[in-house]
């Protein structure tokens, strides 16, 4: 499986919304906090391996240096 | 050379030119003791070199896997290490005050050997020592420091320190299993790749009378160490081996002052528990490894060739499982049986363990102690989540504790017919699964008939006849039968076993004429689903290293 980057959210500006709205009341450690656990929550949904780590090599794109995003798992 | 094989210690230093051993082994660590009984047991004389003589200080390995405990009863100290040691299978991991997973490393029964022993290094050595005493192949030689060496094209010349003076030795092969300072390694100029764990533990051994639970916990954060983790593990005799994280920036003078460790101790146990401290050292560990543990007539195995942090328990027992692929392919090579080549195989195999076991320890140190705030953060969180989800308890790493590597790539392979259809089962490359059986109305254990040798373990459907039978065992490197039957058909006088409870067909995918060809270190060349004396003979060859038929 590849990631599907197709529009697939029926109410977008909704989801948009809720997202944003979400941090409305958070400082920025408690942010922090929120994104770990929203990921991780997400992660375990899609499931899939493959996905993820494109999903994460596409998210570091102009982040993380090109020659690390294929190693992000390396024996030091 | 013979007569230089027989040659005891008394003679070396005494010959008009040095002595010609075939294998001399450096270091009288887990790895090294292992590898001289193993050797000596196939038949192979061997020197073992220490410089000192006493068994390791202070507070070092305490938790032996199953598959090392394996290691060691095919070496015969398996059942005396385990009588000695507290086993145990579960873990506890607890964040804050909270109790967040657990674990149980052994669900099923059915395996001689338990998930875990735990036994005080020093204890282990002196057990490894006995049996190595006891055999008339082992050359065990006490304050022989090694201090110089030449490799040659088709052997090793050694320099050797002893009270009474240096001599000169030589051998065919050498093995550095000088651990992680490796004078060898440094002789030869090589690089060890990695990088130190940027943390500070300091690791405790503690007698005390209180009882707690025999498990391993771990704590991320708990109220007795704020900020910081814990791991807990029983040793025998009310000792108990408690590692608390500290942190790169720690004091280490003010950190190993008795009051301070007290403190933190009485924290940890309660107050108005009585303890008393036996050791008390601060560590950092290193993550790293040779390029290579093979160069010209050199090897390396153990701490030597790799190290590892010990949350995972990976350091002595990935010595030992070197040393456990090492000596059959030495002793073939000695022998004239198999090429080189195959001691390459030890290079290829044991250097993707030590990658494995490597990962491993990044990952969970990558875990226990976070390199950023958002890697805090997600580590929070699965902690966090545990609590609810059974998918963030997965995430939980506290160390993954050490497993045997399946030598997945391994060029000794023989890759499964597709058209066999094994669908799980022990494929080829892992080590095998213990199981029940039975023989005669005795119960008994199926690796215990396993090693040492190359096997057909063949689950009989048509047992192979007495011919076929002797054609294996007749090859220059013989193969020896052994035949499983399914539980409830009768006892025959061949020599077979029953599967009593059914778990050896279970655990092996087998089918009525099942066959496997297992290496002797247990672990699994080839397997079909009937015995073939022909792909045997072919699966051997590979297995051996022996350059393809033309
Ligand atoms: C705190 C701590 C906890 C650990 N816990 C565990 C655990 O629970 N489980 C686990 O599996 N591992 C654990 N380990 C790791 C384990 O202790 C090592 O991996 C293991 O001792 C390595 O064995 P070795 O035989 O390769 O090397 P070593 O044990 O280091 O032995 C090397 C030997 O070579 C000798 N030697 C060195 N140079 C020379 C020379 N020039 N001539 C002659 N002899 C020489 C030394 O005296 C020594 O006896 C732990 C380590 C530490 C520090």
């Amino acid at each position: 499986m590849t990631l599907d980057t197709s529009p697939r959210l029926a109410d977008p500006d909704g989801i948009f919304t809720a997202l944003a709205r979400a941090y409305r009341q958070l400082d920025e450690s408690q942010a922090r906090t929120f994104d770990a656990r929203l990921i991780l929550l997400l992660a375990n949904h899609v499931g899939d391996e493959a996905v993820l780590r494109e999903a994460i090599a596409i998210a570091g794109e102009g982040l993380v240096p090109r020659d690390q995003i294929g190693d992000l798992d390396a024996v030091p | 050379m013979a007569g230089d094989q027989m040659a005891g210690e008394q003679d070396d230093g005494h010959a008009a030119r040095p002595l010609r051993r075939p294998v001399v082994v450096v270091g009288g660590g887990p790895t090294g003791l292992s590898l001289a009984i193993d050797l000596a047991l196939h038949g192979v004389p061997v020197v073992l070199l220490d410089d000192d003589d006493t068994v390791s200080p202070g507070s070092r390995a305490v938790c032996y896997a199953k598959r090392t405990l394996e290691v060691w009863d095919r070496l015969g100290v398996g059942e005396a290490v385990v009588a000695q040691g507290v086993g145990w299978q579960r873990g506890r991991v607890h964040h804050g005050d909270r109790l967040v997973s657990e674990f149980d490393l052994r669900p099923e029964p059915g395996h001689q050997m338990p998930a875990f022993t735990n036994l005080q290094q020093y204890l282990l050595e002196e057990t490894l020592i006995a049996r190595a005493q006891a055999l008339a192949g082992v050359d065990l030689r006490w304050r022989h420091r090694l201090i110089g060496m030449m490799a040659e094209a088709d052997h090793v010349a050694l320099r050797v320190d002893t009270p009474d003076g240096p001599y000169d030795m030589e051998c065919a092969w050498l093995v550095a299993a000088d651990g992680a300072r490796s004078l060898v390694r440094r002789l030869l100029a090589l690089e060890f790749i990695g990088q130190t764990v940027r943390d500070r533990f300091l690791i405790c051994d503690v007698a005390t009378e209180a009882d707690f639970p025999k498990l391993r916990q771990f704590w991320f954060d708990p109220p007795f160490h704020r900020e910081r983790s814990v791991l807990m593990h029983r040793q025998p005799g009310n000792m108990w081996r408690i590692d608390l994280q500290l942190g790169w920036y720690a004091d280490t003078a003010a950190e190993t002052s008795p009051a301070r460790v007290a403190m933190r101790l009485r924290r940890i146990l309660g107050e108005g528990v009585a303890f008393s401290v036996e050791s008390a050292e601060i560590y950092t560990f290193q993550c790293r490894r040779l390029e290579r543990f093979l160069h010209g007539r050199v090897l390396f195995a153990g701490d030597a060739a790799h190290q590892v942090s010990p949350f995972g328990a990976r350091g002595a027992n990935s010595g030992v499982q070197d040393a456990d692929n090492l000596a059959w392919k030495l002793r073939l090579v000695l022998a004239g049986l198999a090429p080189v080549a195959l001691l390459e195989s030890y290079n290829c195999e044991r250097l993707a363990a030590a990658d494995e076991n490597l990962r491993e320890a990044a990952r969970a140190a990558g875990f226990i102690a976070p390199r950023t705030p958002m890697a805090r953060a997600l580590r929070d969180a699965a902690l966090h989540l545990a609590g609810r989800f059974s998918f963030a308890r997965t995430l939980i790493n506290s160390g993954r504790l050490s497993a045997p590597t399946v030598y997945v790539e391994s060029p000794l392979n023989t890759p499964d017919a597709t058209a066999d259809g094994f669908a799980g089962g022990v494929p080829p490359g892992a080590p095998c699964v213990d199981a029940p059986l039975g023989q005669q109305g005795e119960a008994d254990w199926l690796l215990r008939h396993l090693g040492f040798r190359f096997t057909a373990l063949v689950f009989a459907g048509d047992p192979p006849s007495p011919g076929q039978m002797a054609q294996l065992a007749g090859l220059p490197v013989p193969v020896h039968t052994v035949i499983i039957r399914a539980a409830g058909s009768p006892d025959e006088a061949d020599g077979g076993f029953t599967d009593t409870e059914g778990r050896a067909c279970d655990r092996y995918d087998a089918r009525p004429g099942t066959t496997y060809l297992v290496r002797p270190d247990q672990h699994v060349a080839a397997r079909w689903r009937r015995f073939d004396p022909a792909a045997i003979t072919v699966a051997l060859a590979r297995a051996i290293a022996l350059p393809a038929a033309a």
